[in-house]
């Protein structure tokens, strides 16, 4: 099963750029960490992950009545602390929980990715 | 459900068992196994539809399994018992809070759709929809069939007592109008209680929670009576089922002091033994009721345990000790009858007549219950 894995900064900690060196290093061994766990456990394979630009490097569309409508932002209060993703190949839902309790720093929003072949 | 990994199919089969055991049983007897036959019924009944959907060549959804986890085997003659697993799967934390207990009737004992509404006060479309929304939730999402560990298992064993524990007190919430007692359909978590036990004897909130089941369903048949709801304190003891009584009370001994949700449980638990253990209401140990209320609030911090600590105060300290206690509680319990009905009777006790009255007038108000209602209407009337 693909799961879509939303990575959001948590509001206990400051946006990435205000972090000190230290607590930036600090997340990205989490990242590490993770892509470790990862690699040994049965069934699991990370197919992608990025780090997004925060919210303020966003761009919105929206289309009412026909009009497509460009705005400077995210589109959603929530969407502003989405830092990044991870799209994950793992056999059921209590792995990737696990693997993602790895991510600390982070509230984390775990979603199926539908197979519509 | 654990080979086929078939949700829906389980369920069905289970319903069909179910539906047919009531059928034969009253006419052939009750099988030697009831549970065996059960589930060998639904086990022939999912290999027929296995069979039926590959001809059609259909492609069904599966539920996932936990990696590493080595489900029961089939025995000779009945097929391996997934109740734990099943009960376990329904009440993972990403299924829908609202959702577990009617899901675990249906999946475990086969609960209808109907009765599982009529308990928690829905109409069957919405209790079909939300059942739907659950079982679609556990597969689309991948929530996996398996036994969790240690403290995994104790987290997710506090949660299934929760959930049974949700589906009783259902039973015994009174509905909008009529009728005070649904206690039947208390019943269905009763059984399940039972058979939570049977798989998990060992755990100590399920013994607890058993036990505090047992002793508070042992009251049923005493708790109306012409139509009129019968407080504990005028209840019809040799009404209570003893049998149920004796059971409660021998799980309650061996429960000793622990922690986490399984303490509150045996606190309850406690409690309503103290009430069953007498033959009549006067001889009631209401000191030590008070005694395990105020250590249950002082876990819980709950407003409602704060209430029914205030009873058993003033029942063993006077009626101004209890009212002292129900002085702040106006704020946290502000929709609630039970609040003022209380403080009305230990008004009408310390002879403050006009606070009592105020205060059967505002239950009176909030009841929705008409039972309940008739009753603090006559109390009401009897201040004068």
């Amino acid at each position: 099963m693909k799961y879509f894995v939303l990575l959001a900064g948590c509001g206990e900690l400051p946006l990435w750029d205000d972090l000190t060196p230290e607590e930036q290093e600090a997340g990205m061994a989490q990242h590490g960490e993770f892509a470790d766990a990862c690699a040994v456990k049965p069934g699991v394979e990370i197919l992608g992950g990025e780090a997004l630009g925060e919210g303020t490097t966003a761009t919105t569309l929206r289309t009412r009545g026909g009009t497509v409508a460009v705005t400077d932002g995210p589109f959603a209060e929530a969407a502003e602390h989405i830092g990044g993703f991870y799209l994950l190949e793992a056999l059921d839902l209590d792995t990737v929980i696990d693997l993602c309790r790895i991510l600390s720093i982070y509230d984390i929003e775990i979603r199926p990715v539908l197979d519509i072949g | 459900m654990t080979r086929t990994r078939r949700l829906d199919l389980a369920e069905d089969a289970l319903a069909e068992a179910f539906s047919r055991a009531a059928e034969r049983w009253p006419r052939n007897g009750v099988p030697a196994n009831p549970a065996g036959w059960v589930y060998t019924t639904a086990h022939r009944y999912v290999v027929g539809r296995l069979r039926a959907e590959a001809t059609a060549g259909r492609k069904a959804p599966l539920i996932a399994v936990r990696d590493g986890w080595q489900p029961a085997q089939d025995g000779p003659d009945e097929p391996a018992d997934d109740r734990l697993p099943v009960i376990l799967l329904c009440c993972h934390p990403a299924v829908p809070t609202e959702s577990r207990s009617a899901l675990a009737l249906r999946l475990v004992i086969g609960t209808p759709t109907e009765q599982i509404a009529r308990l928690f006060l829905v109409s069957t479309p919405t209790m079909a929809a939300r059942l739907t929304r659950a079982k679609q939730k556990i597969v689309l999402a991948g929530i996996p069939l398996g036994m969790p560990f240690d403290e995994e298992l104790r987290v997710r064993l506090d949660e299934v007592c929760r959930t049974i524990y949700l589906a009783f007190t259902a039973g015994y919430t009174p509905g909008d109008g009529q009728g005070l007692v649904r206690a039947d359909l208390a019943d269905d978590a009763v059984r399940l209680a039972l058979v939570l036990h049977d798989l998990a004897p060992d755990a100590v909130q399920v013994r607890a929670m058993l036990a505090l089941l047992l002793l508070q369903h042992s009251r049923r048949d005493a708790r109306q009576r012409d139509g009129r709801l019968v407080t504990l304190a005028e209840q019809d003891r040799s009404k209570w089922h003893h049998d149920e009584i004796r059971a409660g009370l021998g799980l309650v001994a061996g429960l000793g002091p622990g922690d986490g949700y399984g303490e509150e449980l045996r606190l309850q638990a406690l409690i309503a033994a103290e009430h069953a253990r007498v033959s009549s209401a006067d001889a009631t140990d209401w000191h030590m009721i008070a005694r395990h209320y105020a250590e249950l609030e002082a876990r819980t911090g709950s407003a409602v345990v704060r209430l029914n600590r205030a009873v058993a105060v003033a029942e063993a300290h006077g009626p101004h000790a209890g009212l002292a206690l129900l002085a702040d509680l106006d704020e946290l319990l502000g929709a609630s009858h039970r609040l003022p009905a209380v403080r009305a009777e230990l008004a009408r006790r310390a002879g403050d007549i006009a606070l009592a009255r105020a205060s059967y007038r505002r239950a009176v108000e909030r009841c929705a219950n008409e039972v309940e209602r008739a009753h603090l209407t006559a109390r009401l009337e009897a201040l004068g």
